[in-house]
């Protein structure tokens, strides 16, 4: 119900925005240090708070001169890295988990499923603050925190899909041929979860970029003075009178990316899950 | 009914369990000696005694956790490191700041949203339709405390409406109160809009599908008696659902909104504890925060058949 709520319509057009916002995001972060036009944590205390425009900087410098379109490009290369890690992370654990309380059942499944609902029955920002309190601010930390925080609903969906499986007469082929649990799971259950994981792990994306933006606007994410799109709206705060650039630039592109990611969202759950349509 | 409410007790207890364990484990997991994470640098070896004494850390884990749940369910939730004050009342008081805000938006998000997805859903394809869902998916895309910046620069700082920093009770002043609560409550209320929206629409086409509402039309009743009457109480069910989680949510991430804004709420509180290191806040708020969350959530369960008698037999 809450999946179909999320659709769009017109799907044809919303997939290629997707596919295309998604892509540029993964350009710039592939070839960030090649597209950047300055060095994004050069200081130039001659330049500093020049607006968008100004000749040599295309979307003007920041309260040290620092360029912000090399920034944002580096900016994006954080994101990107962050999700990325994150929703490995995520994954696997999730899949291991998943795995297991779906294929032994019993209390092994019960004792797994109390740790996970309670976690999953937690809003995610929360349970990363309560983590961050613990690891201290650090690109390491929030891919633990988040991935942790995340990770209750891959096992949820990896847990689900694992039981249809096993009732599945080619699990019982496999155990009937001599194969032990360990090679069952490997190669007739891990692959028959791929899909519902990939088309969570697309949503994910997103939640992980709004989440690590979140906590760095707080100043619990990426320290400073590398730039994270939310650390830069955070330190842009006390100059929001005089420069306003600073806090709507970083914003747009989070907003870009996440309305990108949620079409793409979209697109792949109607590409690998035809159920779900309505 | 009467079995249908102890059920749903009982199971958010397994919950608060492990929140208490996870917070309870947060202390003992910095690597340090936990009396003197406690009592933060400026403690005297006396005090360290103490309050090792105190916290129990002579004996088991186990008798150490049981200690500190008899002291959090006494209403004994340690002193701030920073301030020496008892961490409890200090976050009650934080916690109506928050409150305040987060009911005021969730109410007023719920009035617009719901109407909104209903009439959408109504009328399914039409121009209207295609304007509600397109705005809900723009306002899903948008970080909040982008947002909330916007509007501080939009309504503060250029158009000098509304006061930018701090917040007035209430029980001061009631027009000076509404001016500083206007524009985080105006963000949290754009911010949540999208999801009811969405989640209204989709409940409303799915039960406009169903034979009792064609039965109702084919009564002769008007349009509006067929979805005040009929469709509303079922439409409603799911998103009220939707709802209670926002709710509960919006109090976990509500410290990007008060950072924004400057409002010393509970999120702030929290944000600065974990700045200062200040161990007992810390503790006291995420807890507080999760025991929050859990009774948000069973409250809305609670209430669910209200709307839907089928649950509770």
């Amino acid at each position: 119900m809450i999946a179909r709520a999320l659709k769009l319509p017109r799907r044809g057009v919303s997939a290629i925005l997707g596919v295309t916002i998604v892509g540029l995001l993964v350009l710039a972060a592939v070839f960030g240090p090649s597209i950047a036009p300055y060095d994004p944590l050069k200081l130039d205390f001659m330049a500093r708070l020049k607006g968008p425009g100004t000749p040599g900087h295309l979307l003007g410098t920041d309260e040290f001169g620092r360029d912000i379109l090399s920034r944002l490009t580096y900016g994006a290369r954080t994101s990107a890295w962050i999700a990325f890690a994150t929703v490995t992370f995520a994954i696997i654990l999730g899949m291991i988990v998943g795995i297991l309380a779906g294929f032994y059942r019993g209390w092994v499944d019960r004792l797994l499923m109390m740790i996970n609902d309670a976690l999953l029955a937690f809003p995610g920002l929360l349970l990363a603050l309560g983590i961050m309190a613990v690891t201290g601010a650090s690109r390491d930390a929030i891919v633990v925190a988040l991935g942790l925080a995340y990770a209750p609903a891959v096992v949820r969906v990896v847990r689900a899909s694992v039981m249809s499986i096993r009732q599945r007469e080619y699990i019982e082929a496999s155990f009937v041929m001599g194969n032990t649990e360990l090679v069952t799971m490997m190669r007739h259950v891990l692959p028959n979860c791929v899909a519902p994981v990939t088309v969570l792990a697309t949503t994910m994306f997103g939640w992980v970029i709004l989440s690590e933006s979140a906590l760095s606007f707080l100043g619990l994410g990426v320290p400073p003075p590398a730039p994270s799109w939310g650390n830069m709206l955070a330190s842009a705060r006390p100059f929001i009178t005089q420069a306003p650039y600073l806090i709507v630039l970083p914003g747009l592109f989070i907003a870009f990316t996440l309305l990108g990611i949620n079409m793409l969202g979209d697109a792949v759950r109607d590409w690998l899950d035809p159920k779900m349509q309505a | 009914m009467m079995r249908f409410v102890l059920d749903r007790i009982v199971s958010a207890i397994p919950t608060l369990l492990i929140a208490s364990i996870a917070v309870f484990a947060m202390i003992r997991l910095i690597p340090g000696d936990p009396a003197s994470i406690m009592l933060g640098d400026l403690a005297t070896p006396d005090q360290v005694a103490a309050i090792r004494k105190e916290m129990g850390l002579d004996g088991s884990i186990a008798t150490q956790y049981l200690l500190w749940l008899t002291n959090i369910l006494s209403g004994d939730f340690g002193q701030s490191i920073g301030s020496g004050d008892p961490v409890l009342p200090l976050i009650l008081e934080r916690f109506t700041v928050s409150a305040t805000i987060v009911v005021a938006a969730v109410f007023l998000a719920a009035l617009i949203a719901v109407p909104a997805g209903m009439f959408a859903a109504w009328r399914q394809h039409s121009l209207g339709d295609v304007g509600v869902v397109a705005i809900s998916t723009l306002l899903l895309s948008i970080p909040s405390f982008w947002l909330g910046l916007m509007i501080l620069l939009l309504f503060g700082l250029w158009l000098k409406w509304f006061p930018i920093i701090g917040y007035v009770s209430f029980n001061e002043d009631f027009w000076t109160a509404l001016s500083y609560i206007f524009m985080p409550v105006l963000t949290l209320v754009l911010v949540e809009l999208g999801a009811i929206v969405r989640m209204a629409r989709a409940a409303t086409i799915e039960v406009a599908r169903l034979e009792y509402i064609t039965h109702a039309r084919a009564k002769g009743l008007s349009e509006n008696a067929v979805i005040w009457r009929h469709a509303f109480k079922n439409a409603f069910a799911p998103t009220w659902t939707l709802i209670g989680l926002i709710l509960g949510g919006l109090l976990g991430g509500i410290a990007v909104t008060e950072t924004v804004f400057t409002i010393p709420g509970l999120g702030r509180l929290l944000v600065d504890a974990i700045y200062a290191r200040d161990y007992p806040v810390v503790q006291g708020c995420i807890l507080f925060i999760s025991v929050i969350y859990v009774m948000v959530n069973l409250l809305v369960d609670l209430l669910y058949p209200i709307f839907d008698p089928r649950v509770a037999e």
